[in-house]
């Protein structure tokens, strides 16, 4: 979706703002919010391009409005109540529906340490034939799905050069909607800056963008 | 569904405090009351969140608290400045590191969550390195940690692509127009990791010394490592 969250190439966003000695979570709930994300998760109810998505459908000014780990709580609610493992009753009273059996928690303090250690890999042992080869020149293709894309807006329509195959992955665009894995070769493209930016840019500067070949037609 | 969707952010964000940058939107105003109560109100809400799916069984606090603790005391950007220290040390690693990240990365016991496929970007004389996720806030956890709160907001996310020598130069870095930038946008599953130059008189450092120099900022691109003697600026 064309929404706030696809901010390459931007203006008005204001300086960068370092942090000295930043702390890993700037206060506690910042922290058992990320681990009740990653927690739920292990329910596989649903997958990292449907969190990815949610985030992207906080409306556009609270996305700007709102800190990191706060657009995360908000489309964590969403999330959890889309799936069926929460309502929204629940979530408003704090209490459990009645009658409801305890469930068991499928991420235990040892499965964690596990998760934390392998991560959940999306890459893809099957094999699909690569649409481009290293050296091609490709063209991102001008569209705009209304649902989850990691196309950005930046490149639509732009001519770039593939630099590599970094191999099969698991589709986002359908992933997150499960509709589908749906994998397929993933390339790191290479844009000269003045093919995206034009004359403004330095002439010897690039971009890297890594890209599924629905994302891409020859040039 | 829809009228849930409404109530469920009217809800949230009645608490949802920490502005990410005040003054952004129209909303303020609104909010402002709202906004004064926000920090106790939002750790509330979450706790209250953690005591329900914790009650339904649908998470277990042991595995919370092990996740936090991982990600708060023991993995951080301290990881990646082992890895690139051993490939300024050592040539034949490093080697491996440019071209097969994931297993040179696992053979110092660092790889996991948000870093299942690496790749490793070398800085030299002609060519700097510098990364970004323009959609989200992507970033190499095994090796740097949780990205810091500057590498998810809008104002890096938006300018990296289209002014990465401006965003340097905010960073202190001047760079002349004969060395390249190469901006690498994380847009999808793979981690990127810069490996810094080398500073100059740190020939005779020992793997550790060489660790002591390497900063996170140098691993995102946005810094260099630091010259040795001066590692208390860091």
């Amino acid at each position: 979706m064309n929404g706030v969250h696809d901010m390459g190439g931007m203006h008005g966003m204001g300086p960068i703002q370092p942090e000295k000695n930043e702390p890993v979570f700037h206060a506690p709930w910042e922290g058992r919010l990320f681990a009740l994300r990653r927690a739920a998760g292990a329910w596989r109810k649903w997958n990292i391009d449907t969190t990815r998505h949610e985030v992207e459908l906080v409306p556009p000014a609270e996305y700007l409005r709102l800190s990191y780990f706060a657009r995360q709580f908000v489309a964590f609610l969403e999330t959890l109540v889309k799936s069926g493992l929460v309502t929204s009753t629940e979530i408003e009273t704090g209490t459990p529906a009645a009658g409801q059996p305890k469930l068991n928690p499928p991420l235990t303090a040892e499965k964690a340490a596990e998760l934390v250690a392998k991560g959940v890999p999306t890459s893809r042992d099957v094999k699909v034939a690569a649409r481009f080869q290293t050296g091609q020149r490709v063209r991102a293709r001008n569209m705009h799905p209304v649902g989850h894309t990691r196309l950005p807006r930046y490149v639509r329509g732009k001519t770039g050069v593939v630099h590599r195959d970094h191999g099969v992955f698991v589709f986002p665009d359908t992933n997150a909607h499960f509709l589908g894995e749906n994998p397929q070769h993933v390339y790191s493209v290479r844009f000269a800056a003045r093919e995206l930016w034009g004359q403004q840019a330095a002439p010897l500067d690039s971009v890297y963008v890594d890209m599924w070949d629905d994302y891409l037609d020859a040039a | 569904m829809t009228t849930t969707r409404r109530d469920f952010l009217a809800t949230a964000l009645t608490a949802a405090g920490a502005a990410a940058t005040p003054g952004m939107t129209a909303h303020q105003h609104d909010h402002e009351h709202e906004h004064q109560a926000v920090p106790s109100d939002f750790a509330l809400r979450v706790k209250s969140l953690e005591s329900l799916l914790v009650e339904k069984g649908l998470v277990d606090r042991a595995a919370l608290d092990a996740l936090v603790d991982a990600y708060e005391h023991k993995i951080g950007p301290r990881n990646g400045a082992r890895v690139v220290a051993r490939a300024w040390a050592d040539p034949s690693y490093k080697r491996r590191l440019l071209t097969d990240a994931d297993s040179a990365i696992a053979e110092l016991g660092y790889g996991g969550m948000q870093g299942e496929h690496m790749v490793v970007v070398e800085n030299t004389p002609a060519v700097h390195n510098i990364v970004v996720c323009t959609l989200c806030s992507c970033y190499p956890w095994p090796v740097l940690g949780l990205p810091p709160v500057w590498y998810k907001s809008a104002p890096y996310r938006s300018r990296a692509v289209i002014d990465p020598r401006g965003v340097l130069r905010e960073f202190g870095l001047q760079l002349p127009e004969t060395v390249e930038v190469r901006v690498w946008d994380s847009t999808a599953e793979l981690r990127y990791l810069v490996l810094p130059e080398r500073p100059a008189g740190s020939e005779k450092l020992s793997e550790e010394e060489l660790a002591a120099l390497v900063t996170r900022d140098s691993m995102v691109g946005v810094g260099n490592a630091i010259p040795p003697g001066q590692e208390a600026r860091s």
